[in-house]
């Protein structure tokens, strides 16, 4: 069952709108030279944190679709009668969001990294960095939108709740600190399905 | 031998206000119960402490493993309907055909009028192997073949030692225990 959640929301993300994010993340790097000016150097100074503000945007783009429409829809309630526990459905969400968003967002990174005058040697460590780094992003989105499922306005307070909480892995990520990011990503992933499966839970009416 | 469906001492509160309390009553094999009761006075409610997606205030709740169909359709829209159902059960074809949903195998959820999502919906019920049924409001949006189909589904579910828990204002067909909630 759980593996046949995640193809089913892998399915939905892609044949909905999977280009948005990326196309977003896109805007945002393409925007950057347009805000600083074409000086190449400060650009490739610069770049590896543009990426990760971009990917970090891109990441909390689909946030109100990740939850909202399945609790609305009652497939939440379904899949717990089917004897699934919560923080195993946010589990599956958080890798069907990884699934649909961060591969494509590390092969934007590539003309994303052109925009910024960024060299091969940093593209490189920056693509690293964001493998390691988008899982923990998925898996805020997830919590987050669990949390924020139901309210009114959810997407913008999802951006409010977001944000911060994302600081610790921008920090390391656009630093290269790649233990350390790697610690804190692996922290949200194991403790977010916990966070989503209690609101889920709580979110019941 | 063990009920299908317990109710202990079951007190119920929702926002703040108390819905019922000390309710008492057990389904075993074969039995199927109706509640009824005015608008506002917990019967859906009711069908959620027994699926085990609310907990009760006080009293315990026990139950065997349980199918629901209530006003939520859960199903993929863009999908046909066959895919969409299949995502919830293996084989849905047999389940869709006794529905009266054979026409409709290749069509997506989203061009369904709301009386074959429900069928839908109860066709999820029937498939599953859950040996306690709980149906919220199942007659409506049903029109006569439908409900028909529903009372020989029920039936059949009964006599092979399953049992049944619906919460409905109007009269559904074949014999049933009732429960009736105040307001």
């Amino acid at each position: 069952m759980i593996g046949a959640l995640i193809i089913r929301d892998a399915r939905r993300g892609l044949t909905g709108a999977a280009w948005l994010p990326v196309a977003f993340f896109l805007l945002v790097v393409a925007l950057m030279p347009f805000a600083i000016g074409p000086d190449a150097r400060l650009l490739g100074r610069i770049g590896p944190g543009v990426l990760w503000i971009a990917a970090l945007t891109a990441a909390l783009l689909p946030v109100e679709r990740l939850i909202e429409p399945d609790r609305a829809d009652g497939v939440l309630d379904q899949l717990a009668l089917h004897g699934l526990a919560e923080e195993s459905v946010a589990l599956a969400k958080i890798v069907a969001h990884w699934l649909t968003f961060a591969p494509l967002l590390l092969v934007a990174a590539v003309p994303g990294a052109a925009l910024l005058a960024m060299d091969g040697g940093s593209l490189g460590r920056a693509e690293i960095a964001l493998a390691v780094g988008t899982p923990g992003f998925a898996a805020l989105a997830v919590a987050i939108a669990a949390v924020t499922s139901g309210l009114p306005r959810a997407g913008s307070l999802a951006g409010l709740l977001l944000l911060p909480l994302a600081v610790p892995l921008l920090i390391f990520g656009a630093a290269n600190a790649l233990l350390l990011e790697a610690a804190i990503s692996l922290l949200l992933t194991a403790g977010a399905p916990f966070v989503a499966g209690a609101a889920i839970r709580a979110s019941r009416t | 031998m063990k009920p299908l469906l317990r109710f202990e001492n079951v007190a119920l509160r929702r926002g703040g206000r108390l819905l019922f309390e000390d309710l008492n009553f057990a389904l075993g094999p074969g039995d199927a119960l109706k509640v009824t009761g005015p608008n506002g006075s917990g019967k859906s409610s009711l069908i959620r402490l027994a699926a085990g997606l609310l907990r009760p205030e006080f009293g315990r709740v026990e139950r065997s493993p349980v199918a629901l169909a209530d006003d939520n359709v859960a199903l993929d829209r863009e999908l046909p309907l066959r895919r969409a159902l299949g995502f919830w059960t293996g084989s849905p074809d047999k389940a869709l055909e006794t529905i009266g949903l054979a026409q409709v195998f290749d069509v997506p959820v989203r061009l369904l009028s709301s009386g074959q999502l429900k069928r839908a919906t109860l066709a999820r019920v029937t498939a599953s192997a859950a040996p306690l049924w709980l149906l919220d409001e199942p007659l409506n949006a049903l029109d006569a073949d439908g409900a028909a189909r529903l009372g020989a589904l029920i039936e059949a579910h009964r006599a092979t030692g399953g049992a049944v828990l619906a919460a409905s204002h109007q009269p559904l067909p074949g014999k049933w225990q009732r429960l009736e909630l105040q307001s």
